[in-house]
């Protein structure tokens, strides 16, 4: 039973992970109608500047700033660049233009910082465990569990009730409309962008000591965000809310649980083999099947 | 005039290559020539559902690695002489394994074609693309073939009685089943078929409202590209005598999606000429420098903003 909870605490951590990317890349196609693929890079450039803030300084105080201002500039820098020229374009020059973008950074990360994968230690007032109760779990993933909830918070306060989130929601449904009020459209995206590229970094910096820093990093979680965005329906940030959280918790619970109920079935590392399949199959197939019920997905945005 | 010089022009360089390249001392060229034939059969391939059927595939990988996985699962049973699944026994002729790549690779694009299409637009992409990332970690479980370290066979497989571990020779039949595929599509597309994808391209409702079947002509056209793509894949696997994984990593599927823009996508030849283009310029930027792809991107970045409609399109050649 503990370790049920906990597993299903992993689930949610992923899910926070996925939500803070999931947010950025819906927000970025519900309101501009454009599909970026480099999101994932922008995950990875904060993931590479916390861990080089982290090494220069020794505080993982700093190295938080560090990793947010490098991806929201570097968000900034390709809308700027890039990106607004494609808002016109339809979406097969957007994802080439945004492929060229992933193959541009990650070179450019391989001659910055090799292809060796750094790892980044979790800094020492966040290690170690905290007693919930039923059984011990690690602070520093409850404190991501934490993060990722305020700031799906912060970001419905954000767009519910100040005036730059009402003119976000009036930019998706009427683009015109705001731009005759007299509001700078092209300023409103750029800024949303940097939000997107700001909670893909904030993402990427607290995967760090989780996972190795390596190049690539963003792709594979990117595809997984897809499935989230898809599946929550694409341009509702609610919906890469639930999307997230559902996508999350089925991710880990297939991979912490599949192999032992397979082992009741056959023998031991045939059982591992498939289970581990199954389980890296298992958000693609629950993808298909919501999309057999729901191919708008759980909650259609307006786009 | 040009419509016709251009292609018997390319095609009579084609037919000389090998000697060229053996003249000139590198029979290398031949293989790059080989592989660059074969992604632009793949590229091809999925033109059909792009350029004429106006579906943005990002997972094509997958069926070309079906196609790829089909011929190293039968030549690896063909040898073993253990039978596939306690079933059919393994082949070893190039003729039925590339049938039973198309065939399978066909299969793959019914089944994730029938659930894709309900999608449209950005969801489409996205779909595709997750599909094929699924079909990428089925193969990387596959512990059985190998799992991530793939597959390797001694031999190419055997066609007819040509000496098939020449590189030169496989050229030309490489040759062969990129004319014959390029000739099945001008067939199909100038075909009625053809003729009804266009319009959906243009404007899917009206097709609707004048009584076709959209949802079939797409899932057919996805079909038949997805059948392409694993010609391709099986051909890929005989060349280098190896699967794995890695030939359906998705960047394989956004390559084959630049070779058709490169070259120009909504024409026959134009992916062909794309695929030769981008793999000649990452062979030339591989010289030059191990970190090529940061030239190559923003390269693929200013292609897409400054120039559109592709090579085969230069010079006014209507699409």
């Amino acid at each position: 039973m503990t370790l049920v909870l906990e597993q299903l605490l992993n689930g949610v951590q992923l899910g926070v992970m996925l939500f803070l990317l999931a947010a950025g890349l819906t927000l970025v196609f519900g309101i501009m109608g454009v599909i970026n693929l480099a999101h994932g890079s922008l995950y990875m450039v904060g993931a590479y500047a916390a861990a080089l803030a982290a090494k220069m300084t020794g505080s993982f105080l700093l190295a938080i700033p560090a990793g947010l201002a490098a991806a929201a500039l570097t968000g900034m820098a390709v809308e700027y660049l890039v990106i607004r020229h494609l808002y016109a374009r339809d979406h097969l020059d957007q994802v080439l233009a945004t492929f060229g973008l992933i193959l541009f950074f990650n070179q450019m990360i391989i001659l910055l910082f090799g292809r060796q994968p750094i790892f980044v230690q979790i800094p020492p007032f966040l290690s170690g465990a905290i007693d919930l109760g039923l059984f011990p779990y690690p602070i520093y993933r409850l404190c991501i569990i934490a993060a990722g909830l305020l700031s799906a918070a912060a970001l419905y306060f954000l767009i519910q009730r100040t005036r730059l989130g009402m003119l976000v929601r009036a930019g998706a449904t009427h683009r015109e409309m705001v731009q005759a009020l007299g509001v700078d459209i092209r300023l409103l995206y750029t800024i949303v962008f940097g939000l997107g590229a700001l909670l893909a970094g904030f993402a990427g910096l607290m995967a760090g000591p989780l996972l190795s820093v390596q190049v690539g990093m963003g792709e594979q979680i990117l595809i997984m965000t897809f499935v989230v965005v898809v599946i929550g329906g694409l341009g509702s940030v609610a919906g890469a809310f639930w999307g997230a959280l559902l996508v999350g918790l089925v991710d880990t619970s297939l991979r912490a649980f599949l192999p032992q109920i397979m082992r009741g079935f056959m023998a031991g590392s045939e059982a591992d083999a498939l289970a581990s399949g199954i389980s890296a199959m298992g958000v693609y197939l629950l993808m298909a099947l919501v999309l057999l019920i729901k191919p708008k997905g759980l909650f259609p945005g307006h786009a | 005039m040009r419509k016709i010089l251009f292609p018997i022009l390319g095609l009579a360089l084609l037919l000389a290559w090998p000697f060229v390249a053996e003249k000139i001392g590198s029979p290398a060229l031949i293989t790059l020539f080989t592989r660059m034939m074969i992604l632009g059969l793949a590229a091809s391939a999925l033109n059909i559902a792009l350029g004429f059927g106006g579906l943005v595939s990002l997972g094509h990988a997958a069926f070309y690695g079906i196609g790829a996985y089909a011929i190293g699962i039968s030549t690896t049973h063909a040898i073993s002489g253990e039978p596939f699944l306690g079933l059919v026994s393994g082949s070893n002729l190039l003729i039925v394994n590339v049938l039973v790549a198309v065939v399978v690779s066909g299969m793959a694009a019914a089944i994730i074609g029938a659930l894709a299409l309900r999608t449209s637009g950005i969801q489409f992409i996205m779909i595709t693309l997750a599909f094929a990332q699924m079909v990428f970690f089925l193969f990387l479980a596959l512990k059985a073939y190998g799992g991530d370290d793939g597959l390797t066979f001694r031999r190419r497989n055997a066609l007819f009685d040509l000496n098939m571990r020449d590189d030169a020779t496989f050229f030309y039949v490489t040759l062969g089943f990129l004319l014959v595929w390029l000739g099945i599509c001008a067939r199909v597309l100038h075909s009625r078929f053809g003729l009804l994808l266009g319009g959906i391209r243009q404007n899917e409702r009206r097709m609707q409202a004048i009584g076709v079947n959209t949802f079939r002509l797409k899932w057919f056209a996805f079909i038949i590209s997805g059948m392409g793509a694993g010609l391709a894949g099986a051909l890929m696997a005989n060349l280098g005598r190896f699967v794995s994984p890695d030939l359906m990593h998705w960047t394989t599927s956004g390559e084959l999606l630049i070779m058709c823009v490169l070259g120009g996508s909504g024409t026959i030849l134009g992916p062909v000429l794309g695929a030769f283009a981008l793999i000649g310029l990452e062979a030339t930027l591989n010289t030059w420098t191990e970190h090529w792809q940061a030239i190559l991107g923003p390269l693929l970045v200013l292609m897409v903003l400054a120039f559109r409609g592709g090579l085969a399109r230069i010079g006014g050649r209507k699409p």
